[in-house]
């Protein structure tokens, strides 16, 4: 394809490529005729959390845990209320790193793959807009989304001139993530980009984003809900919960040694695959809480069974290693709950 | 279970019309039920998995094309006259759906819409109906019920109006249970809830349940037997275990393997199922899941291939298992 900038690796391979600190969104209810109050949606509540080159980061968490706003507010879709994003070391939006050129590096695919795209737009030219939008001739701009469509596994000359309702789910979403990678990023976020295809195409998507990551040296921030998935794809994962991070970790140590009574209680709320021994327990009761008016102290004390009195006031920080952190007071031995005591 | 299959559905069909011609969603369907029994019918979007269970309750629209017969508790559902039906939905057999919020009507009160049902079927007071509706809300495990009986549906989070919607389901105590992805919409901490209720509701009322999901896992937590749809046939099916331990079928062995589960390693790639499943307006000949199976050979597009015995109540439908019992 074309050559790499030769700039663009610039805060050296131990500079992480996005770092993310105390990114903070609350959604305003706006005054309307059925408004009773002026309640905020904390969505994403003082989140912290870094991107390693090359790297998958999954997140996961449950609806309204603030993943999906994570990524738009990545994206700079929508701004944040506060907090920083550095990608490679730069401020986005700085004298350095202008916005037009973050956001040519760090592109996005969404979980519905036929809203993604304009109906009215061929594949080929869908693919061809963000090259041209920034400067490529319309030539090589169609040569380029020839080559991306080989590379996703569609055939150029089968697909280039079809329209997105004349496609399946699958290959629909093949243009999206080709459509991703026409402008280079180096950061691509995976919002639910699997959740909606079927299971025997879901396979066939996560092979093919397992080989472009290796063809283009990407890095991935994977959502999912799915946790299976995500423990396939990630090498680290982020675990959150009502706007807050809960826990993050090595894909491996997290998965099986979980910190987080809430990550724990996800991990066994996955479907047993035997049939002898199936679930015999919630691990939770009830939903999770609204974000309109989330629980005091730790988010997740209401349905924690080990929550203290203590888990009620204090609100607990990520504590722990570099590799695995938690924020639940039992991680933390100096927090004085009265379990560690025991 | 020595009594009679309380569901049997022989050679069913489901045509749509679309534009002057037909549209086969299913093609073919025999399937029986025990009573007590939880079937989980598994299947892509388009298998005709829905189309099949929406066919015992008759929600097609007046434009399709039901043939074969079905019958439930000893009675022919397809001769069934518009007050017959309606004395048989929700009395004989009720239904759960994906989305609850659609299921409610949202400007009358949960509580309202449990006693209209009651009420409809049987002869009660409303006072004796709410009785009902409450010893129900109990029985799903929805906290102060008494409160939450006067809720309207949008006051209710996901997880609780999934519960009101089987609350409702069962308001005139049915005989079979038909779930339509119940769980598929609710997040995972809440899902296993779910799962879990009806797993001890069907055991406790007995109920015949038939559960159509595209998740093997769900599949596995809840049902006694699976029956694998592709492309508008059963392909597959068998006591739970059999077919999950030992599936026969080129399709399910592909669902199972396709799994980003535990078994696959961080950076190998999966094993998958080439292509996509088939349009139902232009089906591959023969055996619908030819063009994608790697065992593939030309007798496989020469016609349907018949379900071959594989193991005690385990069948499946493929060429090659028919021609090495030949």
């Amino acid at each position: 394809m074309i050559a790499l900038d030769p700039d663009r690796d610039r805060g050296g391979p131990g500079t992480p490529l996005l770092a993310v600190q105390s990114l903070t969104k609350h959604f305003g209810r706006k005054a309307s005729v059925f408004a009773r109050n002026n309640a905020v949606v904390r969505a994403v509540d003082g989140v912290d959390f870094t991107v390693r080159k090359g790297e998958t980061l999954g997140i996961v968490g449950e609806s309204g845990c603030g993943k999906s706003t994570t990524a738009r507010l990545v994206m700079q879709i929508i701004k944040p209320d506060a907090g920083e994003i550095l990608f490679d070391g730069e401020a986005v939006g700085g004298r350095a790193l202008s916005l037009a050129s973050y956001r040519r590096q760090v592109q996005m695919v969404f979980q519905d793959s036929y809203a993604s795209l304009n109906p009215r737009l061929t594949v080929e030219d869908t693919i061809a807009f963000g090259p041209k939008a920034h400067g490529l001739g319309a030539k090589a701009a169609i040569a380029r989304a020839h080559d991306l469509l080989h590379r996703v596994g569609l055939e150029p000359a089968r697909f280039a001139g079809r329209y997105p309702h004349e496609i399946s789910g699958g290959q629909r979403q093949r243009v999206n993530i080709a459509r991703a990678l026409a402008l280079e990023p180096r950061l691509l976020i995976l919002d639910e980009a699997v959740s909606a295809l079927d299971k025997s195409v879901e396979a066939q998507v996560l092979n093919l984003l397992l080989d472009l990551k290796d063809e283009f040296g990407l890095t991935y921030m994977f959502i999912s809900h799915d946790l299976n998935v995500v423990r396939f794809m990630s090498d680290r994962v982020m675990v959150m919960y009502l706007g807050k991070v809960a826990e993050i970790g090595g894909s491996d140590s997290l998965f099986e040694k979980p910190l987080h009574p809430y990550t724990a209680a996800l991990l066994s709320s996955m479907p047993s695959m035997d049939p002898d021994k199936r679930t015999e327990e919630a691990p939770l009761a009830g939903d999770p809480p609204n974000p309109i008016n989330p629980p005091p102290g730790c988010r997740f004390h209401t349905r924690c069974r080990f929550a203290a009195t203590l888990c009620a006031h204090a609100e607990p920080v990520l504590t722990g290693g570099d590799d695995h952190r938690a924020a639940c007071h039992l991680a933390d031995p100096q927090s004085g709950h009265p379990r560690l005591a025991a | 279970m020595t009594d009679a299959p309380i569901v049997t559905a022989k050679d069913l069909t489901v045509d749509f019309a679309a534009g002057r011609s037909y549209v086969r969603a299913v093609a073919g369907v025999d399937l029986t039920l025990a009573r007590g029994e939880t079937l989980a019918l598994l299947g892509e979007s388009g298998s005709g998995k829905s189309v099949t269970l929406r066919a015992l309750m008759r929600l097609h629209p007046k434009s399709a094309r039901i043939g074969g017969t079905i019958t439930v508790d000893g009675r022919d559902v397809l001769a069934m006259n518009a007050a017959e039906l309606s004395a048989y939905r929700g009395a004989t057999t009720a239904m759960i759906f994906q989305d609850p919020g659609l299921a409610f009507d949202p400007v009358y009160r949960i509580g309202d819409q449990i006693a209209e049902a009651v009420m409809r079927h049987e002869n009660v007071s409303r006072a004796e109906a709410r009785r009902r509706g409450l010893e129900l809300f109990e029985r799903v495990r929805i906290p102060s019920p008494e409160r939450r009986l006067d809720n309207y549906p949008h006051e209710m989070s996901g997880g609780m109006r999934q519960r009101a919607m089987i609350a409702l389901a069962l308001a005139c105590r049915p005989k079979v249970l038909l779930a339509d992805e119940p769980t598929t919409a609710l997040d995972a901490t809440v899902q296993i809830q779910v799962l879990l209720l009806l797993r001890e509701l069907q055991r406790e009322l007995g109920l015949a349940v038939v559960f159509v999901t595209h998740d093997i896992g769900v599949a596995v937590e809840v049902a006694d037997r699976i029956a694998v749809m592709y492309a508008g046939r059963i392909v597959e099916t068998g006591p739970c275990a059999a077919v999950i331990r030992g599936a026969a079928h080129p399709y399910t062995q592909g669902l199972l393997a396709s799994r980003a589960g535990h078994a696959a390693a961080r950076g190998s790639r999966l094993e998958t199922i080439p292509g996509a499943p088939p349009d139902p307006a232009a089906l591959p000949p023969g055996c619908a899941f030819g063009p994608r199976c790697h065992a593939f050979t030309p007798a496989c597009a020469g016609g349907t291939p018949p379900p071959v015995d594989v193991g005690a109540g385990h069948w499946a439908r493929c060429m090659r298992l028919a021609a090495a019992a030949a």
